[in-house]
This record gives C-alpha cells, sequence and structure tokens, in this order.
C-alpha cells in the first residue's frame, strides 16, 4: 500500500536534533565517564570498584520488588472494584487517585514522617491505648511504605484502564459456559487486564528502584540506595562523576532489562504507552 | 460484596489522603512544629506572602512550564507529522525508540546525564555557571517532548487523508491544507499533550535538581526546606498547591462531563 502522509519530513529535522543533542549525547557522554578514570584515560577501574555499591544495588532491588509486589496486590482488587461502580462514580475516584499525583512528591513523602515519627501520630495513638511506641520511621518498612505510597497510582491507572476495556459480553459468555465469579476472574479478567498489570508494574519498579528522597526521609539514611549513592557521589564533586556515571550506566541497564523482560510478557503496543 | 468492595475503595482512599489531611491540618499549626499541634492560626499562610524566596521559585517554576510546554508542543507536534513521512521504516522505528528513551529510563540517569551534557558544554566555552535557566528549560523540554510525540502521533496516524487529498484538490497549498485540516482535527490530542507537558514541569523535581544550578525552582525550594527542620510552611505552600490542583480538576471534569453531554444530545 502507499503511504501517503500529511506533509514533508523536513519539519521532524529540527525534533531529530534536539533528541540528538539532548537524549543520545549525554548518555554517550555518561558512557565516557564510566569507562574514563579521573584523567580521561580509558579504564575498567571503575567498574572494579562497584563492589562497593553492591549492597546498595541490592537493597534498592529488594525494596523495589517488595513495593512493587505490595502495590501490584492493594491495586488490583481496587481496579477491580472500580470497573463495577457507575460511570460517574468511577470518573470521580479516577479523579481522586490522580488528585494526589500533581502534588509535589517531596511533600507527600515528608507528611509521612509526621505520622510515622516517634513522637508522631500513630505512636501518640498507641501511647494513649497504653501499647507504648514502635519504632517506625528509619525502618525498611518506612521506605518500602514511601514506595507504595508515591506510585501506587501508576498502579491502579493502566490496571483499571485495561480493566474497563474488557467487553461485557465477553463475561456473559464466561458465564453462560458455566463460570462461577471466580473462574470468570482468573480465566477473563486476568489475561485480559494482564497488559495493564506489565505497565503498571514497569511504572512502579522503575522510579522505586532509581528513588534517592525516600530512602533519606523515611530510611533515615541508615542504609544507602542506589539512588542516593549516585547523587550523594555526583554532589560530592567532579572527582567522583567516573563512578557515579558507572554506577548510572549500570543502573539503566538494569531498567532496560526488566523493561525489555516485562515487555515480553505483553504484546500490546499500547501497554508500554498508557 | 457489594459492601465489602466499596470499603476497600474506601480504605485505598484513606490511605492515599491520609498524609494530605495532616499535612493540611498541620499548615494551620500556631506553633512551628509538625508533630504537635497548639492552635489553630493563619500565621504560616501569611508568611508565605512575605517569603521572597519561595515566590521567587514559583515564578521561576511557572516560567520554565509554560516556555517548555509550549515550545515542546509545537516541536512535538511538528516532529509527529514529520516523522510519519520519514519514507523508511526503519529510520521511523529508529526515531521513536530514541523518542522512548527519556519515558522509560530512570529520571535520575535523564538528569546526570542532562548535567554531564551541561556541564561539558560550560567547560567548553569556559562558562562561569554552566547550568542556569537555558539547561533546566532544555531539560524540561526534552522530557516533556516524548509526552507530546506520544499524545498526537497515534490520533495524527487515524486522521482520514481522503480530506487532506480534497483540500490539495481544491486549491490549497499543502501548508494551508495542513493548517486548515489536519490541525483542527488533531487539536485535542495536541492539547492533551500540551497539558501533560506543563504539568509534567510544574512536578519534576529529579532532572530539576541535577541541572536547575542557581535557577531554583519550587520542588528545588521545596526539597531544601526539608532538608532542615520542617515548619509549617511548606504544608501551607502545599495546602495551597493541592487547593488550587483540586478547583482545576473539578472545573476540568465538569467541563468535560457538559461537552460529553452535549456531543450526547447532538448524536
Amino acid at each position: 500500500m502507499n503511504k501517503k502522509s500529511f506533509g514533508s519530513r523536513v519539519v521532524a529535522a529540527p525534533y531529530i536534533v534536539w533528541a540528538a543533542i539532548f537524549i543520545i549525547v549525554p548518555l554517550l557522554i555518561m558512557a565516557y565517564f564510566a569507562f574514563t578514570d579521573a584523567n580521561g584515560v580509558f579504564s575498567l577501574e571503575n567498574f572494579t570498584q562497584i563492589g562497593r555499591f553492591k549492597k546498595a544495588f541490592g537493597l534498592s532491588i529488594f525494596y523495589a520488588i517488595i513495593a512493587t509486589i505490595i502495590t501490584l496486590l492493594l491495586s488490583y482488587p481496587m481496579a477491580y472494584y472500580m470497573t463495577k461502580l457507575k460511570i460517574s462514580s468511577q470518573r470521580m475516584i479516577m479523579m481522586l487517585i490522580m488528585l494526589p499525583m500533581w502534588m509535589n512528591f517531596l511533600i507527600r513523602t515528608y507528611s509521612w514522617i509526621t505520622i510515622l515519627a516517634n513522637t508522631g501520630l500513630i505512636n501518640k495513638f498507641l501511647d494513649f491505648l497504653g501499647i507504648g511506641r514502635l519504632q517506625l520511621i528509619n525502618t525498611p518498612g518506612a521506605v518500602i511504605l514511601g514506595m507504595v505510597y508515591d506510585f501506587i497510582p501508576y498502579m491502579i491507572l493502566p490496571i483499571y484502564t485495561a480493566m474497563s476495556k474488557i467487553d461485557n459480553s465477553l463475561l456473559e459468555a464466561a458465564s453462560d459456559l458455566g463460570s462461577n465469579s471466580l473462574s470468570r476472574i482468573r480465566r477473563v479478567i486476568m489475561p485480559l487486564s494482564l497488559p495493564g498489570v506489565i505497565s503498571g508494574i514497569t511504572m512502579v519498579f522503575v522510579p522505586s528502584v532509581s528513588t534517592f528522597y525516600i530512602s533519606q526521609k523515611l530510611g533515615g539514611n541508615k542504609d544507602m540506595l542506589i539512588g542516593d549513592a549516585i547523587e550523594y557521589l555526583f554532589n560530592t564533586g567532579p572527582h567522583y562523576y567516573n563512578i557515579a556515571s558507572t554506577l548510572s550506566l549500570i543502573l539503566m541497564i538494569l531498567i532496560l532489562i526488566c523493561t525489555l523482560i516485562m515487555n515480553r510478557f505483553s504484546d500490546d503496543e499500547e501497554a508500554v504507552v498508557v | 460484596m457489594k459492601t465489602l468492595s466499596r470499603l476497600y475503595i474506601g480504605l485505598i482512599l484513606l490511605f492515599l489522603y491520609a498524609p494530605v489531611a495532616v499535612m493540611i491540618f498541620f499548615s494551620f499549626n500556631s506553633g512551628g512544629s509538625v508533630w504537635v499541634f497548639e492552635g489553630f492560626s493563619f500565621d504560616w499562610y501569611k508568611g508565605l506572602a512575605t517569603n521572597t524566596s519561595m515566590l521567587e521559585a514559583l515564578q521561576h517554576t511557572l516560567i520554565i512550564a509554560v516556555l517548555s510546554a509550549a515550545i515542546s508542543t509545537i516541536m512535538g507536534t511538528a516532529a509527529s507529522v514529520g516523522i510519519l513521512a520519514l519514507r523508511k521504516r526503519i529510520s521511523r522505528s529508529t526515531v521513536m525508540s530514541v523518542t522512548n528513551i527519556p519515558m522509560m529510563n530512570a529520571d535520575i540517569v535523564t538528569g546526570v546525564s542532562l548535567m554531564l551534557l551541561f556541564v561539558f558544554i560550560g567547560n567548553l566555552f569556559a562558562l562561569r555557571e554552566s547550568l542556569g535557566f537555558f539547561t533546566v528549560l532544555s531539560a524540561h523540554i526534552t522530557f516533556n517532548l516524548p509526552y507530546v510525540i506520544l499524545s498526537v502521533m497515534p490520533r495524527l496516524r487515524a486522521t482520514d487523508f481522503s480530506l487532506h487529498e480534497a483540500a490539495l484538490d481544491l486549491g490549497c497549498t499543502p501548508v494551508k491544507a495542513f493548517f486548515k485540516v489536519i490541525l483542527p482535527s488533531i487539536s485535542t490530542s495536541i492539547f492533551t499533550g500540551a497539558i501533560m507537558a506543563f504539568t509534567l514541569s510544574l512536578d519534576d523535581f529529579v532532572i530539576s535538581y541535577f541541572t536547575c544550578g542557581h535557577y531554583q525552582t519550587l520542588p528545588i525550594v521545596i526539597y531544601n526546606m526539608t532538608k532542615k527542620t520542617v515548619t509549617p510552611d511548606v504544608y501551607a505552600l502545599s495546602t495551597i498547591i493541592f487547593l488550587a490542583v483540586f478547583v482545576l480538576l473539578i472545573l476540568y471534569n465538569t467541563l468535560q462531563t457538559k461537552a460529553e453531554t452535549r456531543r450526547g444530545v447532538n448524536a
């Protein structure tokens, strides 16, 4: 088929130049720093040093996986129950879910300190009941909570979108053929909502694994995550640009691999975009 | 079953709004703590009006958001037209893969790679400050562009080509035909892209953090405030932002519902 178009390809030129300068070149510079020493000489020294950041990488991946799983477990029923409501209520709840997203995530994270701190609201309540205080802030649990809280809208929205696209007649057909509600969920809703789940997982995992604020505020800087390490090294001075670039490069490759794996599970092109 | 599902939705919303409620509550604290409520006052709100660094940052944020949204919308719309006109499939898919990079990548990686570029350029021209207004603006344009393109491109692809052809047959120049026929039919998606770009820019912290230098935007100022002991003024500011967004969303929602009912009546 002769593919026709509305215009000339020349109009894409400014964007293509822009993308080359601001997307490709920065990554090349980052790779250059990763493979050189402080004098700009080629070296693999940075890569031999990353052993020092093994714990940071391990913790980041571990926390991000736990946060993603919890987010998924909380979001899936939420999205499912939402599709059962009236359209107007669905729209209102969507709006309510998106509203906190439009607020600065720094503040959203920070507000949790008021709730979790040793003299915070939960501990005051526990005191009042005479149970005694719990150490809530500056724990891994608080960091994971922060991740779940900050990124849960990115999980609910794509799953909800995928579910609301499911044709009701498919569910009716399943009932006619003898499915009960549980097997309707398992055999019809789950497979058809998979693209939403996949993009939700990517959209929660990527910011969780690379965060550098949540751990500082809610984790009390006890355990350094990989985002913290990158931020710290870049802020310490140009001397650390090489090792920091190496860590960024590894983080990028890690995310790329995760995204590719996740995309293999869904052949729906839309899912990646949502 | 119905009560159970309602309860579940309610609990998730409670989870989402608990910190927001806490924040609004403590913004009215007369004391300086975000833990101990001493009494009700508007002091922190009054204080905001005289907080020059915050007002300046707000101004920076708005300037960057408006400019980056406008530039990325124009460049991104033109790019969508041009990319669809690319003859080879391989060049189309290459451009699209590159476009996806800032969206897929972690913000921190995008931020530091741009910072390295700007520092490199700064050293090349021996600038005293390599980071500032232009670097944060170009960083925002860069991460806005993919969202504009991915909003405009699908709509453009679905547009009926015969209309464009008809305009040409009736004597339009290709450029005029584009502005008269194609542009109106994709205007909604251009608008969506622009709004998305604007809000992304308003909210961005991580990429601005690495690229803004002394040209501090509001999230950067908030970050610096949360580094020290936090006083309720940050909460007061956030409450104002929250209410502004709330009103805008309600307005947008009502307008949309109205537009839909009108369309429903016409159809």
